[in-house]
């Protein structure tokens, strides 16, 4: 009876809104950071917010639409970032198994879980995909490539763990528990 | 915001052309600009990507903000790229020409310039054509393009969704951002970073619980609708294909052709002056 699950009506709003966030956080949401010229990424708390919150499919459209979309408004697209962006939005919205936020429950376990993935997203995003792509189509030497990595994936990850966490955190008290409800006799 | 590339109405057989043909255009030129590392190619390229850029009547101050936040963006690599490795042209060309040394292990070698020339072409090659993509494609079409080279159209309408609700968002953060501050909340940089991010999120709270409820709003609307019913949809913005659609996608296409046949003549993707 039910057709095969192409994108749900909610996933495909789901995925606009969630790149509209994701591009207005990167794009003109910059938080001056430490070291000068740089800008901390909080859109990357909001990736992983939707991922663990509507599963991989959405996670990885709304880092690809979003990343293409602030990549568009400055003048030329880096291809091999914006997949990396799509790579970390897949393997956070494998968490959502994991975290089952619907549940309204966001404790320790849980917490750890969201950083796991979200550690693991960043890692390989930034340190295995993007550098990957950037040997291959510009052939830059891999020690530029392992300091760029390094520094995106620690600062996105911290960004994440802090924003993510609390947002999820937040999210999940607006869920209602199961068996939150007794009979009265 | 002024910096922001957006599209601006104009009336050249460039702005004439589908969207899908604009589209298809700039992610085929990019592949080739992306596969080749030939000079030659690139070199050529780049001028027909300005030549394009002028038939448009794109004008320099539109585009001034951009170019040179990409010029800028594409030194940072270049100084990258040598401080981190000196010598990685001798290790793609196999041969080692020293015009000065400097220190320690920082000398000036043809090979390197060379690379880094290259590394710079590739992307001044995709930068004219990415700009005349980016204004001179409006962006209602885009949902209807996307489809048509055979994107799902689920895929196109939350592409289309995303463009309609950036305003909204921007809107939405910006009055929360000011009611936050009116209460105290810091986010310049008179904060430690730490606060910074912990205080951003006291905005990103109420933004993202309303945007989460904008989804279902959006969802119903679209559900009551009947959206989704159906394979095949059609498209408002949606423009036939005409003669001078077909033949830019050819130009595009006889361009990676062109980008291929160096690679093959070549027997890889650089094309070696040094040997």
């Amino acid at each position: 009876m039910e057709k095969k699950s192409s994108l749900s009506i909610k996933s495909i709003v789901a995925i606009g809104i969630g790149a509209a966030l994701f591009f207005v956080l990167g794009r003109f949401v910059a938080i001056p950071s430490p070291v000068p010229n740089t800008t901390i990424n909080i859109q990357y708390g909001i990736l992983g917010v939707f991922g663990v919150i509507y599963g991989p499919v959405v996670g990885i459209l709304v880092g690809f639409i979003g990343h293409t979309l602030i990549d568009l408004s400055w003048g030329s697209p880096w291809w091999s970032w914006i997949i990396a962006s799509a790579v970390f939005g897949l393997i956070i919205g494998l968490a959502k198994k994991k975290v089952d936020i619907e549940k309204g429950e966001f404790g320790t376990k849980q917490i750890i879980a969201f950083n796991l993935f979200q550690l693991v997203g960043h890692a390989v995003a930034w340190l295995v995909i993007a550098p990957a792509l950037d040997i291959l189509i510009y052939n830059e030497p891999t020690e530029k490539l392992l300091a760029q990595g390094l520094w995106a994936g620690a600062s996105n990850f911290i960004t994440t763990a802090i924003v993510g966490t609390i947002l999820l955190a937040a999210y999940a008290k607006t869920r209602t528990k199961e068996g939150s409800l007794k009979q009265e006799k | 915001m002024s910096a922001t590339l957006s599209y601006i109405e104009k009336n050249s057989f460039i702005h004439r052309m589908t969207g899908t043909t604009k589209l298809l255009f700039f992610l085929i030129w990019s592949i080739a600009a992306m596969m080749t590392y030939d000079t030659r190619v690139l070199v050529g390229m780049f001028v027909t990507g300005v030549i394009l850029f002028v038939l448009s009547g794109l004008k320099w101050r539109e585009v001034r903000f951009a170019v040179l936040f990409m010029a800028a963006l594409i030194a940072i690599n270049l100084i990258g790229i040598y401080l981190f490795s000196p010598e990685q042209g001798v290790r793609i060309y196999g041969t080692r020409h020293e015009l000065v040394h400097l220190f320690w292990r920082y000398s000036i070698v043809a090979e390197q310039l060379f690379y880094m020339f290259n590394f710079m072409m590739k992307y001044l090659a995709v930068i004219p054509i990415a700009l005349l993509f980016i204004m001179a494609t409006n962006p209602s079409e885009f949902a209807a393009s996307l489809n048509k080279i055979g994107v799902s159209y689920r895929v196109g309408y939350a592409v289309a969704i995303a463009l309609r609700y950036i305003p909204d968002v921007q809107r939405d953060y910006h009055e929360i951002s000011q009611a936050q501050q009116a209460r105290g909340v810091d986010l310049s940089r008179k904060d430690k970073t730490f606060e910074r991010l912990k205080n951003s999120a006291a905005i990103l709270f109420p933004l993202v619980l309303s945007s989460l409820q904008r989804i279902e709003v959006i969802s119903n609307a679209m559900e009551l609708r009947g959206f989704g019913k159906q394979k095949k949809r059609t498209w408002i913005m949606e423009k036939p294909f005409v003669a001078r659609d077909y033949a830019a996608v050819a130009f595009a296409v006889l361009a990676l052709g062109i980008s291929v046949g160096f690679m093959i003549h070549n027997g890889g993707r650089y094309f070696n002056p040094f040997v």
